[in-house]
């Protein structure tokens, strides 16, 4: 699991790579609560293109990302979601709570 | 009843995260005998993936402790796996595998079971207070080359 991010007019960009599990989803959450923290987005993209697996531990991490956009007044917006993390996603009925694109 | 098993795994593993990706990876290793499509290894992956780290993180949450994962075909095309805990076990099943339920807080979503019922045919959940769980899973690969 590898998290890249870039910030540019308050809109941050998280980039996730390899596989979210609950072994991955520990370190990653602190390190997204971190950067949020840092930069103050008024938007965050979290781009899951790079993810080759992620289970319920995932959902997670979306939830907890958009309850800190939400607490900056911001949005969370989830792209490039992987066909399978994308069934993972559904299942939980996600797609109603979170802008999956 | 379908109990005709033609070949077997049994795995035995410590509760760490680590073993997270190391079970459902020999899971869908032993999977790709029946030649289930990129779909349904996903599937079982994300399945056993749940019922690993369920045991990992509820039945010793705490201490370290014994998780055995066994994989068997049945009747030439029905992969079946079994995820064993002696950890704390479940005092209400029913319950536990409701949507949403879930005694693990902000890291957790409880959407596990749910989504282990809607990636395989079949979900058996049998556990006891005190005793562990054990997770019982079955998928049927429709055979994809027509044969002749
Ligand atoms: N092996 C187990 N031992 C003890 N309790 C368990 C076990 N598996 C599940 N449970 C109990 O059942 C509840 C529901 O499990 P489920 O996997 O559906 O959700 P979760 O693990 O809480 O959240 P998620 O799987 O979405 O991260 C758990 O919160 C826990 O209380
Ligand atoms: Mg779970």
């Amino acid at each position: 699991m590898e998290m890249k991010y870039k910030s540019e007019n308050r809109q941050l960009t998280i980039t996730l790579t390899g596989e979210l599990d609950h072994h991955a989803a520990k370190g990653l959450m602190e390190a997204i609560d971190r950067c949020m923290e840092q930069n103050l987005p008024v938007k965050t993209l979290l781009d899951l293109g790079g993810l080759t697996f992620m289970d319920s531990s995932g959902i997670a991490v979306v939830l907890r990302a958009k309850r800190r956009m939400e607490a900056l007044a911001g949005a969370l917006v989830v792209v490039n979601i992987p066909r399978q993390a994308a069934r993972v996603l559904e299942t939980a009925g996600l797609d109603r709570y979170v802008d999956l694109i | 009843m379908k109990t005709k098993s033609t070949n077997y795994i049994n795995l035995e593993f410590l509760s760490r995260s680590a073993n997270e990706a190391f079970a459902r990876g020999a899971a869908a290793c032993f999977a790709a005998q029946l030649d289930p499509t990129l779909e349904e290894l996903g599937d079982i992956k994300t399945a056993v993936s749940e019922a690993v780290t369920n045991a990992i993180v509820h039945a010793y949450p705490d201490s370290l402790g014994k998780i055995v994962m066994k994989a068997r075909i049945l009747d030439g095309d029905v992969l079946e796996i079994t995820i064993r805990d002696w950890g704390r076990g479940i005092p209400d099943v029913d319950k536990a595998r409701q949507p949403l339920y879930t005694t693990g807080g902000e890291e957790r979503s409880g959407m596990g079971f749910t989504i282990m019922e809607s990636f395989m045919d079949a979900l058996t959940v049998r556990s006891g207070e005190g005793k562990g769980t054990r997770v019982t899973m079955r998928r049927r690969i429709v055979p994809r080359r027509v044969s002749r």
